[in-house]
């Protein structure tokens, strides 16, 4: 897939390749095709939580015209090919945060991570459901890894420690994706309308009750957390290296040739 | 105008006394439904009798749709309306009184606490519901059973005028659906410094009213407005509601009462 960030959610592009990416996608290329992945289980493996006819829907019509107009505009408008490319990526992110037979709790270093970081399990259910509601019109609700640093250059921290990355729970409108904010996503909840609406109908509560207790698969979460904790830790030997080389750098300058005024060149122009 | 005193809010009453009825012989269509302020005296007087004495307050109501659930089947189900009607407007009204309660806001009418809220583009927390309940009036009384099929006399001429021709119209509102990305609506409305008709769409809550343009029809994109109906065939939804939904007597009111806000001609003055 020529000129596009990587589709598989466990591989995330880093922010300036992203970036980099968007630039390359403006010029007209011979770009080759997104295709629709399915789920990684059958259509019906999350029922009773989730009806087939619901994931057919969501994953066959919704997921598939997104791909298919893609597809259409790949030289085309550049605004909607991006919301597009989001909710794509953004639907496969959601269908691998769930399993058949998921839910109860997670445990290892997640589980560390979000005692650390919201007190108890309890209450990080609480805010990412808090969130899932909350959420006005369309959008999504997520657990994300946020490991990231202001990119200005006198924004040392002076004492850098893995505390000061930290699990949070947010929320995006529409198409929206963390990694915007260089956030590492772990968990997607999906609370566009047509998410739920067939099985839930307006009670939006129920579904992202259900998604928590029955549906989410805490492994992936957590192999998303170990990936996103490494990416973190290279990024930090990256910034570090490139800190100590202009260090390196700015001591080994030679001193700078200053002109100055001598009373001999004075008398002479008088 | 008749109005009872409410001593709390009871989540079943359909229809807050605190509104101007609804008049349709002469198509009264903007439902204000505000709170009155009640005079000291009458208060005290009925608290003073009352031994559960609560803080009298005024709420907005939930105004009912001008025609039964099921009237406008098959083109939008009984269940559906039962939901979006009872379940989803009914929620926004009960959150904007919740958040109203205790609140520097009161004693607005609807289209003003919506551009209260709106606050310039940086909108406070009610707006969203009190745009919301607002929108939802107004899309029940743009709709009614048997309706649809071509509007007539100098309506028709507004809109061949402003857009070619009806079905050019028609193509405009129903692309507009279909492209709207996310949650919102779509709109006809009468421009007030163009002067004429245009199809526009807003995002999540936001309704013309805010940007000073006055609102002709609306059409609710919300997913929970079509998809048990249509799922996700916004196409289909679109077409239904302008070919069979859609009630040109509300439309030619809403007209006839822009008019009075914005010149759209040249007056006939008769030269004796």
């Amino acid at each position: 897939m020529l000129g596009f960030p990587s589709l598989c959610p466990t591989s995330l592009p880093s922010r300036q390749s992203r970036r980099r990416n968007n630039v390359r996608r403006r010029a007209p290329v011979a770009a080759a095709l997104l295709e629709l992945k399915p789920p990684p289980y059958p259509l019906d493996a999350l029922e009773p939580h989730l009806s087939r006819e619901a994931v057919e829907h969501h994953w066959g019509r919704h997921q598939r015209s997104h791909v298919d107009c893609l597809n259409a505009a790949i030289a085309g408008t550049q605004l909607e090919g991006m919301e597009l490319e989001d909710m794509i990526w953004n639907h496969d992110f959601f269908w691998q945060s769930m399993k058949p037979g998921g839910g109860g709790e997670p445990s290892g270093r997640l589980m560390e991570l979000i005692e650390r970081d919201f007190g108890s399990y309890e209450r990080m259910i609480k805010e990412l459901k808090h969130a899932a509601l909350t959420q006005f019109g369309s959008g999504w609700a997520w657990l994300a890894y946020k490991a990231n640093r202001l990119e200005v250059g006198n924004a040392v921290n002076p004492c850098p420690s893995e505390k000061d990355n930290k699990l949070v729970v947010a929320k995006t409108p529409n198409a929206v994706n963390p990694l915007l904010w260089d956030y590492s996503p772990l968990l997607a909840i999906d609370v566009w309308e047509h998410a739920y609406y067939l099985d839930y109908e307006n009670r939006r509560a129920d579904y992202v009750s259900t998604f928590l207790d029955k549906l989410v698969s805490w492994e992936v979460v957590s192999s998303r957390l170990e990936n996103a904790i490494n990416r973190a830790t290279e990024r930090a030997k990256v910034d570090e290296k490139r800190r100590q080389d202009d260090d390196v750098e700015a001591t080994s300058r030679k001193p700078v040739e200053m002109y100055l005024d001598s009373d001999n060149d004075d008398s002479e122009t008088e | 105008m008749r109005f009872q005193l409410l001593r709390s809010p009871s989540p079943s009453s359909s229809c807050c006394g605190y509104q101007i009825p609804f008049q349709p012989s002469n198509g009264v269509l903007l439902l204000r439904s505000s709170p009155m302020k009640i005079p000291k005296s009458h208060t005290k007087k009925k608290l003073s009798q009352s031994r559960r004495a609560s803080e009298v307050l005024a709420y907005y109501g939930l105004t009912t749709p001008p025609y039964k659930l099921d009237a406008l089947e098959p083109y939008m189900s009984k269940r559906t309306l039962e939901l979006h009607w009872g379940e989803h407007h009914r929620h926004y009204v009960d959150s904007l009184n919740k958040q109203l309660t205790n609140s520097p806001l009161y004693g607005y009418t609807m289209e003003e606490l919506i551009k209260v809220t709106y606050n310039n583009g940086n909108p406070i927390p009610e707006f969203n519901n009190a745009a919301q309940v607002w929108n939802h009036d107004f899309f029940w009384e743009s709709m009614q059973p048997d309706g649809g099929n071509l509007p007539c006399g100098g309506l028709l001429q507004q809109i061949e005028k402003d857009f070619g021709s009806f079905s050019n119209f028609r193509d405009e509102f129903v692309h507009s659906a279909m492209t709207l990305f996310g949650s919102g609506w779509v709109w006809l409305i009468l421009k007030t410094n163009e002067r004429r008709l245009s199809v526009v769409r807003t995002s999540n809550a936001i309704c013309p009213l805010v940007w000073g343009d006055i609102p002709i029809i609306c059409l609710d994109m919300w997913e929970h407005a079509y998809y048990l109906d249509y799922k996700d065939d916004k196409r289909t939804y679109a077409i239904n509601f302008i070919d069979h939904l859609v009630s040109w007597h509300a439309v030619t009111s809403r007209m006839m009462r822009a008019e009075a806000f914005v010149n759209l001609g040249e007056p006939k003055i008769p030269v004796a």
